[in-house]
């Protein structure tokens, strides 16, 4: 136990010499990535699309995006029914969420966001970052409180995967700043920090690729253009050339 | 086909016109760098006009429905992304490059005499050039779309008696609100561009009348051979044509390669804030316009009284027009003007980026004192010009362009 304890002290020290706010930790995205996607997908509709709204996502083009298609290019519908549309919605709908704005107004106190956008608001780093900065509190009313966004009215519900967190303040115990704390897992979920982690890092790749999904495309693309585009501009060069030889 | 030509002709002055402006259109032949502008400006111009017009079938210009038909552009209609993205990123190469045609026609003072009117029907492009990316702005209608037209609208609240009556009578309402987004629509999509297209026009007509200057500040017209051509001269086309050609494949290189790599080009081009819906009730912590305007912001922030602060943002713009009449120097070019001069152009070049840097991030007393100081070197470019340019040891300016 003591050895936990002087574990912590070193690390505190350490982290308590950084700036005050809480930094933004680095997260690796690849929309490339279809396993990725599709575990992120099944987190997503698990846990958070309760509240939240993909509004401008269609089941139907996620699912397309993803591989989630019989051998012959269609889309799986029974699949997607199956694990993944949990209202009844029809696979051509968007992502709604079917808890009515009244209700979420008086328990959360104010309606949960549609996160179609959010990557491209906030960035991958401050999901990462906010979805791991959640820490037991007992003065809120679901019990959780986050570093990142203090007093948050969004309840801990990755908690059973990540198991209990709480917050150490760092530094002087009198300044009791929370933005100075450390979190550290007091009992552990179904996962272990690393699982953990890949888990939010799928979520949050599959946000990222909800916010603009014609990522997938868009590079490819790019490539050819700009492909294009060079042996275009040494065929003008050329032509300039030709032409230009009698000036001077 | 030639009798079709002909038929055409006898009724309607087409090969003449194709003369005059384009294959016996003598212009200098030692254009260089900067000279690939104008052309660049026009492509931008089309490039705007036809990913508009295609954007415009599918935009909806209601407070309700406008956030929402941009991501349905960016999801449901095919290739509606690659519109848009080619839209919002022409609108900062239009700024970047309307900013060096602008840089070049100072720096080898292409306004003097006989091209004052170039210069001036130039700067109302540029001043309208503004006006049509304010108004475009603010169709997104995301937070920053809606914040800062309220920003910008509010400012002619600065103005004595007046004024409130007539940022209401903008807006169409007492805060921006639907009448702002249909009006600014209408503004942006018809009203703005015609004007645009007819000012083009005439600046090119003002142009082919007096002929292009040179990065040398040489005029061409005075050495003519047996035939009345500038011997110094070279026809438009072919010989412009197909350099320009090799500037735009240049320039499509690095404008597609941030369209389908960079589209946000970190926050520059497409702001994050305005991945929101427009909210009234949600005031940003950080207001500021997209870059091409942040200049001209950071001077109306670093001016505590209001009024004053917005009579300084345009005057730095209107302060354009004059300068045909505040350059004194018998010399065209920077290459031949005095070591004021250039070093003036310098100063001025480099408070005007620094200025830009301003308006993009939230102020400090050491920011707002940096701001006020670059302005003052904004303003004082201008103003002491008649002085510097004059009591200054020019070159002597060769009679021939030279090899």
């Amino acid at each position: 136990m003591s050895k936990i304890l002087a574990c912590i002290f070193t690390l505190a020290f350490m982290l308590a010499t950084h700036a005050a706010d809480v930094e933004m930790l680095p997260i690796k995205i690849d929309v490339q990535d279809k396993a990725r996607l599709q575990r992120g997908a099944r987190l997503f509709m698990n846990y958070c699309s309760g509240c939240h709204s993909l509004r401008y996502m269609r089941y139907s083009r996620m699912a397309q995006d993803m591989g989630l298609t019989t051998f012959d290019g269609e889309i799986d519908s029974d699949l997607l029914k199956n694990n993944l549309i949990f209202t009844s919605a029809t696979i051509h709908d968007p992502i709604q969420i079917s808890m009515p704005a009244v209700d979420a107004r008086q328990w959360f106190g104010k309606l949960p966001p549609d996160l179609s956008l959010s990557a491209r608001e906030r960035g991958a780093s401050w999901l990462y970052t906010y979805l791991k900065s959640f820490y037991l509190d007992k003065k809120r009313p679901f019990g959780a409180n986050n570093l990142l966004v203090p007093d948050v009215a969004m309840p801990n519900i990755l908690a059973p995967l990540e198991g209990q967190v709480i917050a150490m303040p760092l530094g002087d115990e009198q300044l009791k700043l929370l933005s100075n704390s450390t979190l550290v897992t007091i009992a552990p979920g179904e996962m272990n920090e690393q699982q953990f982690d890949s888990a939010l890092r799928d979520l949050v790749t599959f946000l990222v690729y909800v916010a603009e999904p014609v990522k997938l495309v868009r590079y490819h693309l790019g490539i050819i253009v700009l492909i294009f585009l060079s042996i275009l501009a040494i065929l003008a060069y050329q032509l300039k050339k030709v032409y230009w030889r009698d000036i001077h | 086909m030639n009798g079709l030509l002909k038929w055409v002709d006898a009724r309607f002055p087409l090969i003449s016109t194709w003369k005059s402006h384009v294959s016996e259109y003598y212009a200098p032949k030692n254009f260089n760098f900067y000279y690939f502008f104008g052309s660049l400006a026009m492509l931008v111009l089309v490039n705007q006009l036809l990913t508009g017009l295609w954007l415009t079938m599918f935009y909806t210009p209601t407070a309700a429905e406008a956030f929402n038909s941009i991501e349905y552009i960016m999801r449901d209609v095919n290739y509606g992304w690659l519109l848009r993205y080619m839209h919002s990123t022409g609108a900062s190469a239009f700024f970047i490059v309307i900013y060096l045609h602008m840089f070049r026609g100072i720096l080898y003072g292409s306004y003097q005499k006989p091209r004052e009117l170039v210069w001036l029907l130039g700067v109302v492009l540029f001043i309208l050039l503004m006006a049509e990316a304010f108004f475009g702005y603010l169709l997104p209608w995301g937070q920053m779309s809606y914040w800062g037209a309220e920003v910008i609208t509010s400012l002619f609240g600065a103005i004595p008696y007046v004024g409130e009556s007539l940022t209401t009578w903008l807006r169409g309402d007492y805060t921006v609100a639907n009448a702002t987004l249909q009006r600014f629509f209408a503004l942006h999509v018809i009203g703005v561009p015609l004007l645009l297209l007819l000012l083009v026009f005439l600046h090119l007509v003002a142009l082919h009348q007096v002929g292009s200057n040179n990065p040398q500040g040489i005029e061409i017209k005075k050495h003519l051979d047996s035939r009345g051509k500038p011997l110094d001269g070279i026809p438009f086309h072919p010989y412009y044509t197909v350099k320009d050609f090799f500037a735009v494949t240049i320039f499509l290189l690095l404008f597609f390669a941030i369209v389908f790599f960079f589209p946000e080009m970190g926050g520059y081009f497409l702001e994050h804030a305005n991945f929101i819906p427009a909210d009234p009730l949600t005031t940003p912590d950080h207001i500021a316009p997209v870059w091409y305007m942040t200049p001209f912001y950071a001077m109306l922030r670093g001016i505590p009284d209001k009024l004053f602060g917005v009579m300084v943002m345009g005057g730095a713009i209107l302060i354009l027009l004059f300068i045909p009449w505040l350059d004194r120097s018998p010399v065209r070019s920077m290459r031949y003007k005095g070591d004021y001069s250039k070093y003036a152009l310098l100063a001025f070049a480099i408070s005007f980026i620094i200025l830009g840097y301003l308006g993009t991030v939230n102020t400090t007393p050491v920011k707002l004192c940096l701001a006020r100081i670059c302005t003052a070197i904004y303003f004082a470019f201008f103003l002491l010009m008649p002085i510097y340019s004059r009591y200054e040891q020019t070159r002597t300016v060769p009679e021939r362009i030279d090899g």
